[in-house]
């Protein structure tokens, strides 16, 4: 909050040097543009997804047949529980973050986020815990308690006391192992929520303030809602879980006893606070994808949002009774009957803002003009996709059905459907939506086509299948399993559907790499869109507009492209319409916030204060010291330097 | 930790035409500050870290794992007290320093902004006492999970008053070193927020943590 001339900072606090370079790899470390941190996080997230992606194949090979020996006991633990890990933390909430970054400011008619280096802060300790979180493979190995990581099997107690399979033999040894595999997962979600808490703030603080003139609340964008109410759910729900972790890393490296029923604490405490975040934490998934197929849906309809105040408003439902579910996932604790009707009725209820919103998707297709580009494919897949997880979903709702469907297969297709089917095909969709916005270039549509009904075909034969195999009995998080139980045929075939994901997701990256430089040029408005990001050119130029645009009204772009006749219609201005020449001359007299080494570099102190706590004694402290310094002095370094140069 | 105005809405202080400089006069959309926003932003956070933590220290409350002389019966009421009348009586220096600097008395300013770091300082130094006082005593991170829970919140509590009194000091550094003049009292205020949030929770942990035991305890 330290707002200093620029000359009196330049007396002595500089520590290092304003950072020159416009290209290059030192441009894309000290960037604060908004765009840049988006094209980063999307990258990080494709990388990610990728590694967990890769997590998820070995898993299948392993369950491709019974009695398998493909992966151990041990190592099929830790790679489901990154896999899970890494799908929730590393790309679902940054991937939100991706399209939040570099969509909801042109969305806006901002020139940026309000705190552009506490932007780039946010990408930067989001990589750095993904680095301390991979660590493990260098270390004790990765974390393998599930993504939940449930106490007793968290704590002190841990899954192996005698030290059977960790230790060799050894009781101490095993005790070692996991306390690193549990410091990593304590620590690292730890990091990574700094992270996104940042962001949450600084998206919160650019869609309130930042604002073009005449962009009321209510002529915002889905999307923009949508980040709006993701931001307030991360900014509530991080803190609960940031406890917990807290209390967690205590338990393990401190001996407190937080979650340890043998001292008297209590693993139902890790349950509620955990599935507290949790449950807010589906939504913070999902509604990303939801405001991204809400831009997608009108744009191929040429039809307006169906309902637009009726769509906000069911996002906000959906952001509140988000609260008042979480013990749905903890109906088979013994919580006793009136806890369990309470939590059913309530999931029930936010299913119907739910429904409000399939519909109103639903209704802008209605008669409209539909084009099925590869965008509105992935839109309409995601609706039709998201559909079946939520029914599937209010069946979860019905306690004495939860029962028999709790740790089985069931709840995996489940919840695979709601955030596969709706996240990964939504984000997808945005993908090849935007791709022409960020690349200046058209991916190619045959090959998008292809990437869809390839995934579509390859996603159901996965997570449809599986459906059936829990509703047979199959568990959840078992490493393997024997003949005979009548689960082999559907196993072998959900292997191959996860290797047609593969090939298609591998068909998604080529798309991309190749469409860089050889995609047809897109111009500043391919799709005929609505909304502002498409008034300015392809890809934008560093400060987004050249001059802020008046709104004045929702859809504004598409109000500009068509004018009102004498009997009421709407008829189509000639192309360069009122307010849609750009001027790209005079931009040097824009000021922009410049670049700085200190967000990235207060980010590498973080995870050196993580590893500290793998020793002990001298060791630890002056860890801690080098890695807090690090930090709190890139902090203060930060706080003096100003965000932009005078006379720059 | 912020960036400056120059970053708001427009985002350009040197404004292209005269339509866009009349716009930024009116530089955000709520009227309000993008640093003023962001620090309610994250005090609504804030609250939920407090409320979990002392929601775990309610729970468990009197699970002291067969050592029930690790109680709150260690407690030293009138002590504690005493710390937290003048942690709360710090948020006063606050104001005063943030009048002070709003009126443009640098000199006002750098006495009442030191009197707070040093009043946080204080309250600070009898919180190290006090723990050291009750390991002494055999109350440790792992005796019980109401000892446990009872560390863990008041830790976290201390270091946000640390980071608090860290910035407090800058403050003053700055106004010493003539960088922190009346137009920068914005500043001054949303740190001063801050420091109030700090002190307001302080009062519920304090009555969670002291005043209920001991008033179940005279019953």
């Amino acid at each position: 909050m330290t707002a200093v001339p620029a000359d009196s900072a330049s007396q002595g606090l500089r520590i290092l040097k304003r950072p020159k370079a416009e290209t290059g790899l030192w441009s894309w470390v000290t960037t604060t543009d908004h765009k840049k941190i988006g094209v980063m996080y999307f990258l990080a997230t494709m990388f990610f997804f990728v590694v967990a992606g890769i997590e998820a194949l070995l898993l299948r090979v392993q369950l491709a047949v019974p009695d398998n020996n493909f992966l151990s006991p041990d190592l099929y633990n830790q790679l489901y529980t990154m896999h899970g890990v890494t799908m929730v933390f590393f790309v679902g909430i940054p991937l939100g973050a991706a399209f939040f970054n570099y969509i909801m400011p042109l969305q806006i008619g901002a020139r940026d986020v309000a705190f552009p280096r506490l932007n780039a802060f946010s990408f930067w300790v989001f990589v750095a815990a993904g680095v301390f979180m991979y660590s493990g493979v260098l270390l004790n190995g990765l974390p393998n308690g599930g993504w939940f990581n449930y106490a007793p099997l968290s704590t002190t107690v841990g899954p192996d006391p005698s030290g059977y399979t960790l230790g060799g033999g050894s009781a101490e040894l095993a005790s070692q192992v996991h306390m690193g595999r549990m410091l990593l997962y304590s620590v690292g979600l730890q990091i990574a929520g700094i992270a996104t808490l940042a962001a949450a703030v600084n998206f919160i603080v650019t869609i309130l303030n930042m604002r073009a003139p005449g962009m009321t609340l209510m002529r915002m964008p889905i999307f923009v809602w949508m980040t709006l109410i993701v931001a307030f759910l991360l900014l509530f729900a991080l803190p609960v879980i940031g406890i917990a972790l807290w209390q967690l890393l205590f338990d393990v490296r401190f001996g407190a006893g937080f979650f340890n029923p043998s001292v008297g604490g209590d693993p139902m405490l890790w349950e509620h606070m955990f599935w507290l975040f949790g449950h807010p934490e589906v939504y913070i998934l999902i509604l990303p994808a939801f405001g991204i197929i809400s831009e997608i849906i009108p744009t191929f309809s040429r039809k307006p949002i169906f309902g637009y105040t009726a769509m906000v408003f069911a996002g906000i439902a959906i952001g509140f009774l988000g609260w008042g579910v979480w013990a749905h996932h903890m109906f088979a604790t013994g919580m006793g009957p009136v806890a369990n009707t309470a939590f059913g009725l309530t999931t029930m209820t936010i299913a119907v803002p739910t429904g409000v919103k399939i519909f109103n998707w639903i209704g802008t297709m209605w008669g409209g003009k539909l084009r099925l580009t590869t965008p509105m494919l992935f839109a309409i897949g995601t609706v039709a996709m998201f559909t079946i997880g939520g029914l599937s979903g209010v069946t979860h709702a019905v306690v004495p059905t939860n029962y028999q469907q709790t740790d089985s297969y069931y709840v995996v297709a489940h919840f695979h459907y709601v955030l596969f089917g709706g996240l990964v095909f939504g984000a997808i969709g945005g993908f090849y939506y935007w791709y022409p916005k960020v690349t200046g270039r058209l991916m190619n549509e045959t090959l998008g086509k292809i990437n869809f009904w390839t995934l579509i075909v390859g996603f159901n034969l996965t997570f449809g299948l599986m459906h059936f195999l829990g509703l047979w009995g199959m568990p959840r998080r078992i490493d393997t399993y024997a003949s005979g139980f009548g689960w082999d045929t559907l196993n072998l075939i959900i292997t191959v559907g996860a290797f047609i994901i593969a090939g298609s997701i591998l068909l998604l990256v080529i798309n991309m790499a190749v469409s860089v430089r050889r995609g047809k040029l897109a111009g500043d408005d391919p799709w005929d869109a609505r909304t502002l990001e498409w008034m300015t050119s392809s890809p934008p130029k560093h400060y987004n507009f050249r001059e802020i645009p008046q709104i004045s009204a929702r859809d504004e772009l598409w109000h500009r492209k068509h004018a009102v006749t004498e009997d009421g219609a709407y008829i189509r201005v000639p192309a360069g319409g009122a307010g849609l020449v750009v001027d790209h001359d005079h931009e040097s007299d824009i000021h922009m916030p410049d670049p700085s080494f200190y967000p990235a570099l207060s980010a590498v102190g973080m995870p050196i204060m993580g590893w500290a706590l793998f020793t002990s004694g001298a060791a630890m402290i002056v860890m801690l010291a080098v890695g807090s310094i690090i930090t709190v002095g890139s902090l203060f370094a930060w706080a003096f330097e100003p965000s932009a140069e005078e006379g720059h | 930790m912020a960036d400056t105005a120059s970053s708001s809405a427009g985002g350009t202080p040197a404004a292209v035409t005269t339509a866009e400089a009349s716009r930024e006069v009116h530089s955000t959309s709520l009227g309000l500050s993008n640093e003023k926003l962001a620090m309610w932003t994250l005090l609504g956070s804030e609250c939920l870290f407090f409320g979990a933590l002392i929601s775990a220290y309610l729970v468990y409350y009197g699970r002291y794992n067969g050592l029930p002389e690790i109680s709150p019966a260690l407690f030293d009421i009138p002590f504690t007290s005493v710390s937290t009348f003048v942690l709360l009586m710090s948020s006063l220096g606050m104001v005063l320093a943030l009048a002070a600097i709003q009126r443009g008395d640098d000199r006002d300013f750098r006495i009442w902004i030191l009197a707070t770091a040093m009043m946080g300082t204080v309250f600070l130094s009898g919180q190290i006492y006090e723990f050291t006082v009750f390991v002494n005593e055999g109350m440790r991170l792992d005796t019980s999970p109401f000892a446990a829970s009872f560390y863990v919140l008041t830790g976290f509590h201390g270091i946000h008053v640390t980071v608090g009194v860290l910035m407090l000091i800058t403050l003053w550094s700055r106004s010493m070193t003539g960088n922190l003049t009346s137009e920068h009292s914005d500043v001054v205020e949303n740190i001063g927020l801050y420091w109030h949030f700090v002190d307001i929770v302080w009062i519920v942990i304090f009555t969670a943590i002291y005043l209920i035991p001991y008033e179940q305890a005279r019953l």
